[in-house]
């Protein structure tokens, strides 16, 4: 008797233990949220995510965002609006908020959230929402998410987001071992449709045991994509190259004027292009404390500021010490040479040795995806500004008095002299204007480099390279110059690694200005003389 | 008149004679100072990370004196600029050991540096303090290796991204010169003999200030599509960060998709970037400025009042110059002289509390015990620690996984020697 009710008594705990088990995955995870492996919250993400709990997306949300907190094992909500909620019963917290953490996470975690948030807004209203899920799906491939994924296909309208719901569905279907043929060769036939490198990847490592039909199918198919990708990575390098020439072209612009049509050797060149970038950092600061709203046009603010800035500290450099030197190169050479050490060293006491933050505006963020070839933004906008820059530069020098002026004095400075022309203040003029065009540079520069007061040095050799191999005298030479040097470096870098491509490149040059002394395009005449 | 002549005269002979002492007895105020050197570039490449100590070690200096200063004499902080420059670093400290009479020196940055100026430390026996973590390889008599060995930085670091992040497949990018390339080297041998496959191995050097990364991230995207989880292990240097970085974010490669852990990026070369993009980015320090400690807090309080600036940020680095001063401190007070050779000696065994809450002891190799501690960076430019050795982590000399050094001890204590080879008993490789 005694023994059938301890039986019994055993039996029904038994049933409430399973039941516990079975019933409450959403309760037993969410303690496990804050506990300090994040193992355990990986974990628990899971749980909570396939509970269907209409919390659950609100708390893997709030996890995400640094919104989850928790305390003496209560994890609490906090909304956007800051009213705290008990993830475990839905109600509002009552107790006291002062002992509250909030959760931490690291990359682990963060990849379950993605995982989750995807299998949880399939079905969300907004397609940007709808397509991220789609995107993390397509790289959590979770089984689970199947059924879900086919209404949301069978309801979108978007035929992006659509595409992106079919290729998750197919590499689901790819990475399930039991799935039926035709399946597998429609998931294969979407993935050679998307065509890029992750699609190559599910397509070559198929889980044994496919019928010979698919497994051909899906050969084919990969070697359908590498081709693609062979021809996609060949112009992606060109890219790189155009868009390192951009970025060369724009340093080396300013000293094209100062050394290509004035002679002068200018060292303090980059220190211009540093200025510039300096201008930059202030106009963004003041931006960012009186005028939040501007910060997406500070890059056009900072431009024609630091042409003014460059410009200006290059007259002031000339008319103190380059005009006394005029024809003693060595001198000229030296004397820039201290001048910027001493810009350096000027803004380093100023500023400070530390980098400065300069921000890029949320339209430079991001990549433009063509095909499988992704072009980052900012680059894209160096590219057009570089081409527009040398264009203007170029007007300049050909239908504005000034240019006529400069051509005038850079081709026979006496005879432009007994025309009239004061040749001293022309050499002033062009070189403030070959010193604001590095200042612009800056601007640029900024976005992809370091605001340190080293920035110009970097740029120092590159930008005479360029101007000596492209042709002293020679704005087009410049040009051409830019766009080989960028180009053969970047389609060097894949085969020969950084370090080398740059060693030939280099040996490449000085070959060449062997063979050519006065670089690609030569000026002749009279000027070559004098 | 005679009187008042007399008086002036007196008095003139008493002005000129308390000139006299007073100036004597400041020439003999001066004498007794203990001079402390200070080799950090203040201008060129380095200066960005080098100013910085340069602050940190006059902060110190100060605060000791504050505290009525070592064996009842004034500490006084001689400062020179080597100004990137490594020739001169070997001059720079030839003038402070020889010209300023300095008990010791706390210096240099890259490791080429630190090469520059060993024979000349060794040539007038003096004592380097050297803060940055490094390649290994090395242990003489007459430095101090404060900063981080290989076992101290990047060995954890690669074995926790294989345990936690489950990474199988690696990318090894740096800067082209002997730090990056001796721990390449070390961790790849390490990785191989963990049964990392050769194929799963990518290689990468850039030149110092690289700027343009647009084929290098291309080509780690690339590397990390091949279906395992994969990880950068940066030794990228210096200024060529940020633009790594930049291109990093522009492409789109997000920690939780490639993570990065870098060795050489703290807060300070965070300070230059919008670190929004590069959440969860890790790096392997021994010290955080996040790290919640009463010493911690103490210290960067410190350092913000002696600095006057709210935003200075505290790195890893500055915290191994914090230790290693100490431990000098508590060594000359032992020893009762700055004598270096006696220094030497007894220091070996020294214990300092450090920032992250332990206590670092000098070890007979002349490297130090320090806690491994991994970070991910967080929106605000600081590291969250997200994972930390449970103890401190004795420095190593000589790496266990590279022939040539695995058989390799230093031990000034007992043996005197920085290369003793345990197979042929022999000191001097």
């Amino acid at each position: 008797m005694f023994c059938l009710r301890n039986i019994l008594r055993a039996f029904v705990l038994l049933i409430g233990m399973t039941s516990a088990v079975l019933a409450e995955p959403y309760e037993e995870a969410l303690p496990k949220l804050a506990s300090d492996r994040y193992a355990d919250t990986d974990a628990a993400i899971g749980a909570i995510a396939r509970s269907g709990r209409p919390l659950a997306l609100g708390i893997v949300e709030a996890l995400r965002d640094g919104r989850l907190l928790s305390g003496e094992g209560q994890v609490i909500i906090r909304r956007p609006s800051g009213e705290l909620i008990d993830a475990a019963t839905g109600q509002a917290w009552t107790g006291s908020s002062g002992d509250l953490k909030p959760v931490r996470i690291n990359n682990r975690v963060r990849r379950a959230i993605e995982a989750a948030l995807g299998s949880l807004t399939l079905l969300s209203p907004d397609a940007r929402t709808r397509l991220q899920a789609a995107q993390a799906v397509f790289r959590s491939r979770d089984a689970a998410a199947l059924p879900t994924l086919d209404t949301a296909i069978a309801q979108e309208s978007d035929l992006h987001v659509r595409d992106a719901l079919e290729s998750a569905r197919a590499a689901i279907i790819l990475t399930m071992p039991d799935a039926l043929p035709d399946q597998s060769l429609a998931a294969i036939a979407t993935l050679h449709g998307r065509g890029d490198q992750e699609a190559l990847v599910l397509l070559s490592g198929l889980p044994s045991g496919m019928s010979s039909e698919v497994a051909a199918a899906a050969r084919k198919a990969a070697d359908g994509i590498r081709t693609r990708l062979a021809v996609f990575g060949a112009l992606q390098n060109v890219w790189y190259g155009i868009s390192l020439g951009s970025v060369l072209l724009l340093a080396a612009i300013g000293l094209a004027i100062t050394f290509g049509t004035m002679g002068v050797i200018n060292m303090a060149h980059g220190e211009m292009v540093m200025l510039g970038a300096y201008t930059t950092f202030v106009v963004q600061e003041l931006i960012r404390t009186h005028a939040p709203g501007l910060f997406g046009v500070s890059l056009l603010v900072a431009l024609p500021l630091a042409f003014v800035v460059a410009g200006a500290v290059g007259v002031l450099i000339e008319r103190t010490v380059i005009r006394f030197l005029y024809g003693r190169p060595l001198e000229t050479l030296l004397a820039t040479w201290g001048i910027s050490l001493i810009l350096q060293q000027g803004v380093r006491t100023i500023f400070g040795p530390t980098n400065r933050e300069v921000g890029t505006p949320a339209w430079m963020s991001g990549a433009l995806e063509i095909g499988a070839m992704s072009l980052t933004y900012n680059r894209i906008a160096i590219v057009v500004f570089a081409f527009s820059v040398f264009a203007t530069l170029l007007l300049v020098l050909r239908y504005t008095s000034l240019g006529l002026y400069v051509r005038a004095v850079t081709q026979n400075r006496r005879m432009a002299g007994s025309m009239g022309i004061r040749t001293s203040r022309i050499d002033a003029l062009a070189f403030g204007l070959g010193s604001g065009m590095a200042g612009i540079a800056g601007v640029a520069l900024s976005q992809i480099d370091n605001v340190s007061p080293n920035l110009g040095q970097s740029y120092i050799i590159d930008s005479f390279m360029v101007v000596v191999f492209g042709g002293v005298g020679n704005l087009w030479g410049t040009l051409v110059g830019a766009m080989t040097l960028g180009t053969a470096n970047k389609l060097l870098e894949p085969y020969a690694g950084a370090v080398l491509g740059k060693i030939i490149l280099l040996i490449a040059i000085i070959l060449f200005i062997q063979r050519r002394p006065r670089g690609l395009f030569a000026l002749r005449g009279r000027a070559v003389e004098a | 008149m005679s009187i008042f002549n007399m008086t002036r005269r007196n008095l003139l002979a008493l002005t000129a004679a308390t000139l006299v002492s007073s100036a004597t007895a400041q020439a003999s105020k001066a004498e007794e100072t203990i001079k402390v050197g200070v080799l950090h570039s203040l201008s060129g490449t380095m200066a960005i990370s080098e100013t910085t100590l340069k602050d940190v070690m006059l902060m110190l200096v100060e605060e000791q004196n504050k505290k009525g200063g070592l064996l009842g004499r004034k500490l006084e902080a001689v400062v020179v600029d080597p100004a990137s420059n490594w020739p001169l670093f070997a001059e720079k400290a030839r003038e402070l050991i020889s010209q300023h009479k300095v008990a010791a020196v706390f210096g240099a940055w890259t490791s080429v540096s630190r090469k520059s100026v060993l024979p000349v430390f060794k040539e007038l026996n003096s004592i380097l303090f050297y803060p940055v973590q490094y390649e290994g390889e090395e242990s003489e008599r007459n430095v101090f290796y404060t900063g981080a060995a290989p076992n101290q930085q990047a060995i954890p670091a690669v074995d926790y991204l294989a345990k936690e992040e489950g990474v199988e497949r690696w990318v090894l990018a740096g800067t082209d010169y002997v730090y990056p390339r001796t721990t390449n080297k070390i961790l790849e041998a390490y990785l191989t003999s963990k049964g990392v496959k050769a194929d799963d191995i990518m290689i990468s050097y850039t030149p110092f200030g690289h700027s343009d990364w647009q084929t290098i991230v291309a080509d780690i995207k690339k590397f990390g599509s091949a279906g395992k989880k994969t990880a950068v292990v940066s030794t990228i240097n210096g200024d060529a960060n940020v633009p790594f970085y930049k291109e990093l974010a522009n492409q789109g490669v997000k920690a939780t998709d490639i993570p990065v852990v870098a060795f050489s990026v703290g807060e300070e070369e965070l300070a230059g970037i919008d670190t929004k993009p590069l959440v969860g980015h890790l790096a392997a320090w021994n010290y955080f400025q996040s790290v919640d400690t009463p010493e911690n807090k103490a210290f960067i309080d410190k350092w913000k009042a002696f600095t006057k600036n709210e935003k200075r940020v505290s790195n890893d680095p500055m915290e191994a110059h914090v230790i290693g001063f100490n431990m000098w401190v508590k060594a000359v007070e032992k020893a009762g002289t700055t004598d270096p050779d006696t220094v030497i000696d007894s220091i070996v065994g020294i214990q300092v509390p450090n920032l992250t809450g332990g206590v670092s002891e000098m070890l007979p190799n002349h490297h130090i015990t320090k806690p491994v501690l991994i970070g991910e960076i967080k929106e605000d430019g600081q590291f969250e620690t997200v994972w930390q050795t449970d103890g401190l982590v004795p420095g190593e000399a000589w790496s266990k996984y590279l022939e040539g050094s695995k058989d390799l001890i230093a031990d000034w204590k007992t043996l005197k020697c920085g290369n003793y080879n345990t197979v042929t008993k022999k000191c001097g490789a």
